[in-house]
């Protein structure tokens, strides 16, 4: 097991001979890192460099400019067998010729393992994944989760895999097994403590298998932290929209005196809420999360009149889109509350549940 | 790396030596062939090629090759598409192993074949015609023409049909809007390998015409053995059977480039 | 369903049955008569096929056969995978090479009889007197295994770029993915081309093997120009056997023996199909 460490890396997929100005980097200047045993996700939406970090990590990819580290030793330039880095694909990879005993057994008789040792990991391997009935089985016969489960089966049954790197594991799993698949990578990665590294454009996934998350976006680090942190504090309006479902709602808004001003309306501020922000300029983003929205029929303190436009339903809450003249603000409210299209309701927004931003950059 | 890349060149040449063999062969005079071996033409002649081009027996049968090619090629494709179609989108009985039944037509030896073949065109009045050599060659070409296209249709999702008729499209406006246009490709690559192996068919192709389809390959055949072998002059003309070929190659090699790049021929 | 797949396939069958049904049942037919020009054919049952079966002639032709296409499946299927192994995977290189590959197909099979004739022939060609340089006396109409080797080597010529040009194509439908799995397994070179490479190409070299045992079966023109089936009956290769007899009008008799040869191709492409199809599947162990 061992910690993963990005030093400034970068990477184009144009020509070295390009002259500097034309290039278009994959990914720029990345420093991340990832402790020992710990379970993370690298997250971001499609094309934004994830899957090239990814192959840089594993080796598969040489950095254009930039250090790997391994447990702190510059693996930069080791093919990814002398990296020790094991990698899931997207699509299940299964050699066909060969069953799934065999399938495990191959990174192990590739090191020259003898074949009583052999079998002993592969049995436990097996076990661990709910492979052993399959073991003689051919791995076509077998669901895209258990070639998935034979592919990650590969990758742990070496005693030194240093990280296990998975990408989109569950892209073409069956809905319905995606659940048990999931808790399984999960289960997996909490019983053996190897570092695991799950990319995906699913927050979702991501939230739920990890403790600690990685966003990228345009081949840059945004924010690195726990789900909560993520949550409660995204450092950007990006992760705050990109973060939980519905998004956190972004509104633009300027600080003038004790207020904050929209478009056409205002919230006044606390006096501990403006020491707090003192020193911004006047340019500012509102960010609230749709389940911290306060909603209420009648006017109250500070609050602010908006007319319900749509309603969906999730099961537990509803979800409403609220308008007021050019401005859309998602709220959730409780299903015991009766709501109509058309109806005016009164939202608050609490300040210690406010996030505010200031050119792109998060002030609180 | 590099080892490959020299095993592929010396692989090319020896691929090479023999057309250009016969190049070289083809532009000399009889008098140098028979003097002895030259690996260069001595004095340039294309005197083997003028007496091609204005005779009219080879002129007619080059025609007939190529009117036979084409018509098998297009008879092909029309009968091999839908066939294609049906085995890429649809399971039924026994499709595993129709691929095997549809091959065994290829192995039919023309030698034998070639008799009832002709009673059989006799009787319906179409011996000594294009379309009886373009129908008898569709016996082998019919069959690999359905295998490399359901390869190619097999890779173009089935939602894309779906989406298609949900979109109101008729099935014969879906075929030629949406779907031709994504396997062209393949019926480039399909059309190459039908129009080889019609071009190349000696047997049925010499027994199904007399006069009026007799194709080049047949003409070439009849050089032999008359009076003397005319080396430059055969040379020559089997340097020009390729010439048809090789200009669909050259038309085709980006469709073919593309096609193998989409997997399965 | 199946009854709409039934329609689209009207167009192939119907154009099949012309080409190789009626043919076929003609052929059975002769099969089972004996003819002779200009009376009437009698019924003889299958009086032909037991000629044939005891005709040494036709035993000779078979084994001379059978022997041929092996050796044809044995060298030019895996020089067809290195070929295909060698080539560029993308960029300028790959049109190039696929219509140099392209040409040889090209050649009609009484041209490539020419060419080797125009090769082979004592005092002008090159193939004598490069073996001249070796006080090897080569010649195709005197030696019988000169112009054995020599047909098979224009065989191996003319066909082996149908078995790359396949073969380059399964190559290119295999993912990446695959080849970055084998290399973080730290599989070797060999067990990469073994356990990925040799199995997603397992589609395309049934096809491979089958055309190019079918086809090598059908040698004709290449024997015939080069050697007249000689020396002796060295090169005279199944069909060209058959071929004669229908040229003489022994209906009966070619008939019965197309049938046996169609019989033993047919069988021999079925073990081979099933073999391909079943080898290494995992089934085993």
């Amino acid at each position: 097991m061992a910690r993963i460490q990005l030093k400034t890396i970068s990477h184009t997929y144009h020509p070295p001979d390009l002259p500097e100005e034309e290039k278009a980097y994959a990914v720029s200047s990345l420093d991340i890192s990832w402790g020992d045993g710990t379970s993370n996700a690298l997250l971001g939406p499609s094309g934004c460099g994830k899957t090239t970090i990814l192959n840089i990590i594993s080796g598969l990819l040489q950095p254009t400019a930039g250090q790997v580290l391994v447990d702190d030793q510059d693996v930069t330039r080791l093919s990814p067998r002398q990296r020790r880095i094991a990698q899931v694909f997207q699509f299940p990879v299964v050699y066909d010729s060969m069953n799934v005993f065999d399938n495990l057994a191959f990174p192990l008789r590739n090191q020259g393992l003898p074949e009583q040792s052999v079998r002993k990991k592969v049995q436990e391997v097996a076990e661990i994944l709910d492979l052993q009935d399959y073991l003689t089985n051919p791995p076509a016969k077998l669901n895209a989760a258990e070639k998935q489960k034979i592919s990650l089966g590969r990758g742990i049954v070496r005693e030194d895999t240093a990280a296990v790197l998975l990408d989109e594991p569950l892209t073409v799993i069956d809905p319905k097994l995606k659940g048990s698949m999931r808790r399984k990578l999960r289960q997996v990665q909490r019983d053996l403590q190897k570092t695991m590294i799950y990319v995906t454009h699913d927050q979702h996934e991501a939230l739920t298998f990890a403790d600690d998350v990685t966003i990228v976006k345009d081949g840059r680090l945004v924010q690195k932290g726990s789900p909560e942190e993520l949550h409660s504090e995204p450092a950007s309006p990006f992760i705050g929209y990109f973060i939980g479902s519905p998004g956190m709602n972004i509104l633009g808004c300027s600080l003038k005196g004790e207020e904050l001003r929209f478009q056409d309306f205002s919230l006044g501020l606390s006096p501990e809420f403006l020491s707090r922000i003192r020193g911004t300029g006047p340019d500012l983003q509102l960010g609230i999360r749709p389940e911290f929205i306060r909603v209420s029929p009648e006017p109250g303190e500070n609050t602010v009149p908006f007319e319900v436009a749509v309603i969906e339903n999730t099961g537990a809450y509803w979800v409403v889109t609220y308008v007021k003249e050019s401005l859309r603000i998602k709220a959730r409210v409780p299903e015991s509350m009766r709501v109509q299209e058309g109806q005016k309701h009164y939202l608050a927004f609490p300040e210690d549940r406010v996030n505010l931003f200031q050119n792109e950059q998060r002030v609180i | 790396m590099k080892k490959k890349n020299i095993f592929l060149i010396l692989y090319l040449i020896a691929l090479f030596v023999p057309i250009y063999w016969m190049i070289n062969t083809s532009l000399k005079t009889d008098n140098e062939i028979l003097k002895g071996l030259t690996f260069f033409p001595k004095d340039v002649t294309f005197k083997n090629y003028v007496e091609i081009f204005t005779s009219p027996l080879w002129r007619t049968s080059f025609l007939n090759s190529i009117i036979y090619v084409c018509l098998n090629v297009i008879i092909s494709l029309v009968a091999a598409i839908p066939g294609a179609y049906a085995f890429s989108r649809w399971k039924f009985r026994g499709d595993h192993h129709l691929f095997f039944w549809l091959l065994t037509n290829r192995m039919a030896p023309a030698a034998v074949f070639m008799v009832p073949f002709t009673e059989l065109y006799y009787t319906m009045h179409i011996y000594d015609t294009h379309l009886a050599v373009a129908l008898a060659h569709c016996l082998f070409n019919i069959p690999l023409a359905i295998w490399i296209l359901e390869g190619f249709m097999s890779g173009i999702p089935r939602e894309i049909d779906e989406t298609a008729f949900i979109d109101g499209y008729s099935f014969p406006h879906f075929f030629r809007k949406i779907f031709f246009p994504l396997v062209a490709p393949g019926v480039g690559v399909a059309a190459f390998f039908c129009f080889t192996f019609s071009w190349i068919e000696l047997i049925l192709a010499k027994a199904l015409t007399v006069t009026n389809a007799k194709p080049v390959v047949v003409t070439l055949t009849v050089g032999i053995g008359a009076e003397g072998v005319r080396w430059g002059l055969l040379a020559a003309a089997g340097v020009l059977t390729i010439v048809p070929g090789a200009i669909v190659v050259y038309f085709v090699r980006n469709y073919m480039a593309k096609g193998f790049a989409l997997g399965r021929v | 369903m199946s009854n709409r797949a039934w329609l689209f396939l009207i167009p192939a069958l119907v154009l099949l049955s012309i080409s190789a049904f009626i043919p076929l049942m003609t052929v059975i037919n002769y099969s089972l008569h004996y003819i002779f020009a200009g009376s009437a054919p009698t019924y003889v049952g299958f009086e032909n096929y037991v000629e044939v079966l005891n005709d040494p002639a036709f035993l000779k032709a078979l084994g001379r056969q059978m022997v041929f296409s092996l050796m044809i499946l044995v060298v030019e299927v895996p020089l067809g995978i290195g070929i295909a192994l060698a080539m560029p995977r993308k960029g300028k290189g790959v049109a190039l090479t696929l219509v140099f590959l392209g040409i040889p197909l090209l050649i009609p099979f009484n041209v490539v009889g020419i060419i080797a004739r125009v090769f082979t022939q004592s005092s002008i060609g090159v193939v004598p007197e490069f073996f001249a340089l070796f006080n090897y006396d080569y010649n195709v109409s005197l030696h019988t295994t000169d112009a054995i080797l020599t047909i098979f080597f224009l065989d191996v010529w003319h066909w082996t770029p149908l078995v790359a040009l396949l073969c380059y194509a399964g190559l290119q439908s295999i993912p990446d993915a695959f080849y970055q799995a084998a290399q973080i397994d730290g599989a070797s070179a060999w067990k990469t081309f073994r356990y990925v490479t040799l199995p997603k190409l397992r589609p395309v070299l049934i096809i491979g093997v089958l055309l190019r045992f079918m086809d090598s079966f059908k040698i004709y023109a290449e024997p015939l120009l080069l050697t007249g089936g000689g020396p002796g009956d060295a090169t005279t290769f199944l069909s060209l056997h058959v071929a004669r007899k229908a040229e003489s009008y022994e209906l009966g008799y070619a008939g019965a023996s197309s049938i046996i040869y169609l019989f033993i191709v047919i069988v021999f492409s079925y073990l081979f199909f099933q073999l391909l199809t079943n080898i290494g599947t995992g089934e085993n162990k």
